[in-house]
Parts: C-alpha cells; sequence; structure tokens
C-alpha cells in the first residue's frame, strides 16, 4: 500500500488542491494513518469537517471513498453483505426443472453471483487500496463495534457458505464519532486518534477563500471573525464550517459588502448559522449588533 | 507514586538512548492514567524514526496522534509531554477540581529551574526525562494514594456533619439493592433494532428459511422468524441532596448506590447547590470509603438547591454521553426550588429531548393529603412521565409494576 501514496510532506498541499483546507495536527494524523496502515479516529463537534476530511483524502489519493453510514441497529447483513434471496429463489425454482442434485442447487445458488456486497466487504475488495468512511460509529451498538474491530484488524471476512475471503487491498479507514457514547477501549486503543477542533480564525478565512473564490477579502475576514466570535457564546448548537460556508454564500447571494451591525436583514440571515430555536433567541439583535462591530 | 518528583522512569538519565527514553515515556502516560504498553513504545518509535528527525513540534504532534484515545487524554497530552521532555513541571494534569498540591512538591522555582535548561537542551533535541515530571502524576484517582492521611481526616470530619454512617448497615443494604434491581428490571423495555431469531416473531427470517428450504428442494415448507430482542435499559439518577432531603437522604442514597452496582447500565449524579457525578464513587467496593468519599463531594449537603443551574450543567455536559433514546431519566427530589420555575421548565423540556422517559420520585408524596405545590413542582408535572412517591423503601418497592407498566 505505500506504493500507492504520496510523501507526507506533499498531503497538506493535495488536500488543498481537493478543496480542504486541514490543519498541521491532521495532516500529521492522516499521514501517520496511512504510514502505519492503521485507522484513524476522528472525534469532535459536529461541523468541524470530520467527514470531509475522508473526502478530501479519497481525492487527494485519487481513489474511491467507500463510506458505511452507522446507525442503531446496524447489522452484519447492512455492512458486511447480504444474500439475493429474490434470485436465490428464481434460481432454486429454475433448477427444479433441470434435474440437479441438492448439493449442485445449493453450491450454485451460495456463490459469489447471488452474494450482495456491502460497504464493508467492498472495501476489502477494491483491486486499490480505497478510503473507507465508517461515520458516526457511536451510533452502531456495541455488538457492530466488537465486530468491526475484528473486520480491522484481520481485513478478512468469512462468509459460512463462501469460506474467508481476504483482502484485495487494505483500505485506508477512517472512523468519526459525535461523542454520543464512549467507544470501547479496544477500539481506540487499535485506531490513531486526532480530536478535531473548530479551525482557528485564520484557517477559517483559508476555507471562506478556497471553496468561495469570489469572495470579497474584507467580508470574508469579518465573516471569519465574526464566527469566532459567535462561537464563544453560550450556544446549544455551535455554527460549524458548513454553516460559516452558507452564511457567506448567502451573504454573497445579497451582495452585501461589509457586516453592518445595525442591519435587519443581516440579522435575518442568521437563520444559516444558527440551528435551534433557542440559539435564534438568543442572539439578539443587540448580540448580532454587539458581534458585528467588534468584526468590523 | 509518593508525594516527591521522581518520575516514572526512577532517575534523570540525560545519556539514555532515545529508545529507553520513549519508553520511560510511555510509562510516565501510563502512570498517568493514559493507557499504553510496549507495543505502543514499539509504535512510538516507528512514528518518530519516520522520514527526517522531526522537530520538536511535529513529534509531540505524532505521539499524540499515536498514544492518545480519547479528547480528556488528547487534551492532558500536550502538558505531560512538556513535563517529561521539556521538564516544566506542571501540577497535575487531570481535570479533578478536588486535588490537592502533596506536601512533598518541589517548589515552583526550582521547576522554573529545570524548565528554562530544559528548553535549551531541547533545541538541541537532547530531550530527557525531567525530575519534575511527576509532579503531574496525580488527579482522579488521587483521592485514593498519596494524600491519604489528610483525605481520611476529612472523610471522618464530614461523615460526622452529615451523618451517613448509618448508610452502610449491610442488612438495610442488601434489602435496597435489592429493591433497586427490582426497579431497574421493571424499567427494561423493547427497544432494539436489531433482531433475533424468535419462534413467534413478527418477521421471517429470509436468510435461514431459505438456508432451511434447499432441504426440500427449494420449497421453503419451515418459515424462521425473528423479532426484535429485549434490551436492558439505561437509567440516569439525579438525587436532590438538599436541606428539605435530608431525613430521606440515607435510604435514598443506598438505593442510588444499590442500582449503581447492581445494574451496569445506570448512572448516577446528585446535587444540591450544584452537580456531581457519583456513579465512580458508589462502584467502589468497600461501602463506608464510598460513602466517606460521597460525603467528601457532597460539600455543601444539606445546604439550598439550585435545581435549574443544575439540570442545566447536567444538560450542559452530561446529557449527551449519559442519555439516549434507551435511557429513563430518574430525577429524585421534592421539588422544593430556589431558583424560577421558568428556568427549571426550560431545563426539563431540553431533557425529554434526549431521555426516553422521564420518571419523578418524589419523597413528599408519601405524606397524606400532600399535593404537589411547590410552583417548580406544579410547572415541571406536564414534563414528566410518571410521578411516585418514595418516602421508603417499601414505597420504592410498590412503584415497580407501574414502572414497569409505562
Amino acid at each position: 500500500m505505500n506504493a500507492t501514496h504520496n510523501p507526507p510532506d506533499e498531503l497538506g498541499p493535495r488536500l488543498a488542491e481537493a478543496r480542504y483546507v486541514a490543519g498541521e495536527t491532521l495532516v500529521t494524523a492522516l499521514s501517520l494513518a496511512l504510514d502505519l496502515g492503521r485507522p484513524l479516529l476522528l472525534e469532535g463537534e459536529a461541523g468541524v469537517g470530520k467527514t470531509e476530511v475522508a473526502k478530501a483524502l479519497a481525492a487527494a489519493l485519487d481513489t474511491r471513498l467507500i463510506r458505511l453510514q452507522c446507525y442503531e441497529g446496524l447489522d452484519a447483513t447492512t455492512a458486511i453483505y447480504e444474500w439475493n434471496y429474490q434470485r436465490q429463489l428464481l434460481a432454486i425454482k429454475a433448477s427444479e426443472r433441470e434435474n440437479v442434485s441438492a448439493a449442485q442447487a445449493e453450491a450454485h445458488v451460495f456463490s459469489e453471483r447471488y452474494l450482495l456486497r456491502r460497504p464493508l466487504l467492498e472495501a476489502i475488495g477494491e483491486p486499490r487500496p480505497c478510503v473507507l468512511l465508517i461515520d458516526e460509529i457511536d451510533r452502531a451498538d456495541e455488538e457492530f463495534e466488537a465486530y468491526l474491530l475484528e473486520v480491522l484488524s484481520d481485513f478478512q471476512i468469512t462468509v459460512p457458505e463462501i469460506g474467508t475471503i481476504t483482502a484485495t487491498s487494505i483500505p485506508h479507514v477512517i472512523l468519526t464519532s459525535n461523542g454520543t457514547r464512549e467507544l470501547s477501549d479496544a477500539l481506540r486503543r487499535r485506531c490513531l486518534y486526532c480530536y478535531v477542533e473548530f479551525p482557528s480564525m485564520e484557517r477559517e478565512l483559508a476555507i471562506l477563500r478556497r471553496r468561495l473564490p469570489g469572495i470579497e477579502p474584507a467580508l470574508a475576514a469579518q465573516i471569519a471573525r465574526f464566527v469566532r466570535s459567535l462561537r464563544e457564546e453560550d450556544l446549544e448548537k455551535r455554527p460549524g464550517v458548513a454553516e460559516t460556508l452558507d452564511w457567506a454564500g448567502a451573504l454573497m447571494g445579497l451582495g452585501i459588502e461589509t457586516l453592518q451591525p445595525d442591519s435587519k436583514r443581516l440579522h435575518a440571515t442568521l437563520i444559516c448559522l444558527l440551528k435551534t430555536e433557542a440559539d435564534l433567541k438568543s442572539v439578539t439583535p443587540e448580540v448580532f449588533g454587539r458581534l458585528a462591530g467588534r468584526a468590523a | 507514586m509518593s508525594a516527591g518528583g521522581v518520575s516514572a522512569t526512577g532517575a534523570t538519565t540525560l545519556d539514555m538512548p532515545l529508545a529507553a527514553r520513549v519508553a520511560g515515556f510511555v510509562a510516565h502516560l501510563r502512570h498517568n492514567g493514559i493507557e499504553a504498553g510496549p507495543a505502543e513504545t514499539d509504535a512510538a518509535l516507528r512514528v518518530l524514526a519516520r522520514g527526517a528527525a522531526p522537530t520538536l513540534d511535529e513529534a509531540r504532534r505524532r505521539l499524540k496522534i499515536l498514544l492518545t484515545g480519547r479528547r480528556g487524554e488528547w487534551e492532558r497530552f500536550d502538558d505531560l509531554f512538556e513535563a517529561y521532555w521539556l521538564a516544566r513541571g506542571r501540577v497535575r494534569t487531570r481535570p479533578a477540581s478536588t486535588a490537592r498540591v502533596p506536601a512533598g512538591t518541589p517548589s515552583r522555582a526550582t521547576s522554573n529551574l529545570w524548565g528554562e535548561r530544559a528548553g535549551e537542551a531541547a533545541a538541541d533535541r537532547s530531550l530527557h526525562p525531567g525530575a519534575a515530571g511527576a509532579d503531574t502524576v496525580d488527579g482522579k484517582g488521587e483521592a485514593g494514594r498519596n494524600t491519604l492521611a489528610s483525605r481520611a481526616a476529612s472523610a471522618r470530619h464530614a461523615i460526622g456533619r452529615t451523618d451517613l454512617r448509618h448508610v452502610v448497615d449491610p442488612e438495610e443494604m442488601k434489602l435496597a439493592t435489592e429493591v433497586a434491581c427490582r426497579l431497574a428490571r421493571a424499567l427494561r423495555y423493547r427497544l432494539s433494532r436489531r433482531r433475533r431469531i424468535a419462534p413467534r416473531g413478527a418477521r421471517i427470517d429470509l436468510r435461514r428459511t431459505i438456508r432451511r428450504s434447499l432441504a426440500h428442494g427449494g420449497e421453503p415448507f419451515t418459515l424462521i422468524r425473528r423479532r426484535r430482542p429485549e434490551r436492558p435499559v439505561r437509567i440516569v439518577l439525579l438525587l436532590d441532596v438538599s436541606g428539605s432531603m435530608q431525613p430521606y437522604a440515607r435510604y435514598l442514597l443506598q438505593f442510588v448506590r444499590g442500582l449503581v452496582v447492581g445494574w451496569d447500565r445506570a448512572d448516577a449524579y446528585l446535587f444540591h447547590t450544584r452537580l456531581v457525578r457519583i456513579t465512580d464513587v458508589l462502584r467502589e467496593k468497600d461501602a463506608l470509603l464510598a460513602m466517606s468519599r460521597l460525603a467528601l463531594m457532597a460539600e455543601g449537603f444539606g445546604g439550598g438547591t439550585r435545581m435549574s443551574e443544575c439540570l442545566h450543567t447536567f444538560n450542559d455536559h452530561y446529557a449527551k454521553r449519559a442519555l439516549d433514546s434507551r435511557s429513563v431519566f430518574v430525577m429524585i427530589s421534592d421539588g422544593y426550588d430556589t431558583g424560577e420555575p421558568d428556568a427549571c421548565v426550560e431545563q426539563m423540556i431540553r431533557l425529554r429531548r434526549r431521555a426516553r422517559r422521564v420518571v419523578w420520585l418524589n419523597p413528599m408524596l408519601g405524606w397524606a393529603r400532600y399535593e404537589p405545590l411547590t410552583r417548580t413542582m406544579r410547572a415541571v408535572l406536564a414534563y414528566v412521565d410518571h410521578f411516585a412517591p418514595v418516602h421508603s423503601l417499601d414505597a420504592l418497592a410498590a412503584i415497580e409494576p407501574e414502572l414497569g407498566a409505562l
């Protein structure tokens, strides 16, 4: 797998090419994960760009991204493989007239043709190492976590009817977690770990420029400053990078050039940043004016 | 872990090979509660040897990514790193607020001296384990270690003050545990989304049905079914230990302890003017030790109540992790609050969104002709699924069937 990726020093710029502005720590984490071939566990608040990392990494390595979205009740049939029952039933019916033995019919029906590959199986069957994103692992239950651990250490999957399928390539695994459940120590020890913070003001500015090339530099700087001080307010849900980008896009669309502290219209655009009613109420026009005044 | 400044490796060894120093660092982390062993040392060396010699910052980042596993560790790592490699000698990096500076801590002046000298040393990359490194060895577990004598003394003091000794009557304890576990079982309910094979399940397990049908030439004679298995519920308890609750505190604490000890998926907090998480303390095997530590934590035990603020703290800091769609939130309080009812209602609404069910147990309800008259109690009643009396262990036992029926 070492042959396919680039020296770590190049990873930062390559991610930037993929329109992802990563902090130093994250770049180190990603290059270590690639180097050691170990899964990387990313934790952090919603909206700091954990999922985007995986997409950018796939783009930077010019490989496929396979995503497994976790949820409560996720089990082997949706994560690993499932038999295609409809086709199996048809095949059994069809074979009735052909006078084959039960053993033959069974061997036929349980062949790879009738196997539906789900993300985990698909990822280890790729000809070239792909990026496997296991999103929001904390939502899956403990049983699945234990199974995942096994897959992540051996990179082989046993299908009773066929046998053991070994990986043709070892995927680069990225796991994300929002911390709604404590993950097991075993999983944490298996993974490299990186806590992703909200970007610094400079980095957020860089992200704005990168993602919205047409933005006025002065407005971008004001937005970055404003969002940063907004995050320090007592909010239920602090705005993430995606929200900042939405808001910047909205402001550009409205043709706004600077953040006017007393603008009613601007205050109305806060719905792009604040996603709960309580937060919207707590940022009154006065609070908005204060923050905008400081940012301008 | 003596109170003095002995680092995990023992001596200051400037000329040790890198491998030994890294091993020392891993031991230093382990002593500070970050799980790491020989496998990690090995990996750390490999990580450091990668590519050109890394700068100190880059080395720190690499080790941090490799050796930490959760947010708390992530945040403490920088201090631990500096304490070991740069001998900055910061005192305590754990978030524990109750920690006390051990008697034998070297003076700050000495530590700073070390820091300056080591800063230069670090510049030419001759990293060495510092004498002050062990100053960081302290923290959460510290209550049981270096300050044992002084802690025991204050524990006795606290016991005298709040009279928690009676809580450890073994007979009563057993009964309380029993009742608590019965209640916990009553709260169990079905919510798993996973399915297991069950003879009379609602859904057909296609995979196994087809497998079985092969024996009959593809005719699915026997249908195999599956249904959702029962899953244990998670119970989160908030116990009010303010002045007005004092007469009940004794058996209620027993109940809470019984629940935490007997039920794996229980989480307990107590509050008066502030909120304290007590699950780990209650899991202590020695009941007397547990109760005395609890008494220490419950400073202000018997004081006023700031319910809305405590709920606010809970919602902000603990709720996300403690509650999920499979949790029952149990509040044990008489509803006397010094704050405004509106603030309390607001927090109850936030709480309701996270918990599956909200149960409010009120000891006053056991009184004849008691009506929930306090303003707060009346205001929050609308957000409670079940409201029941708990003036004695018997009353607790009596609510079992009702909880089961919820």
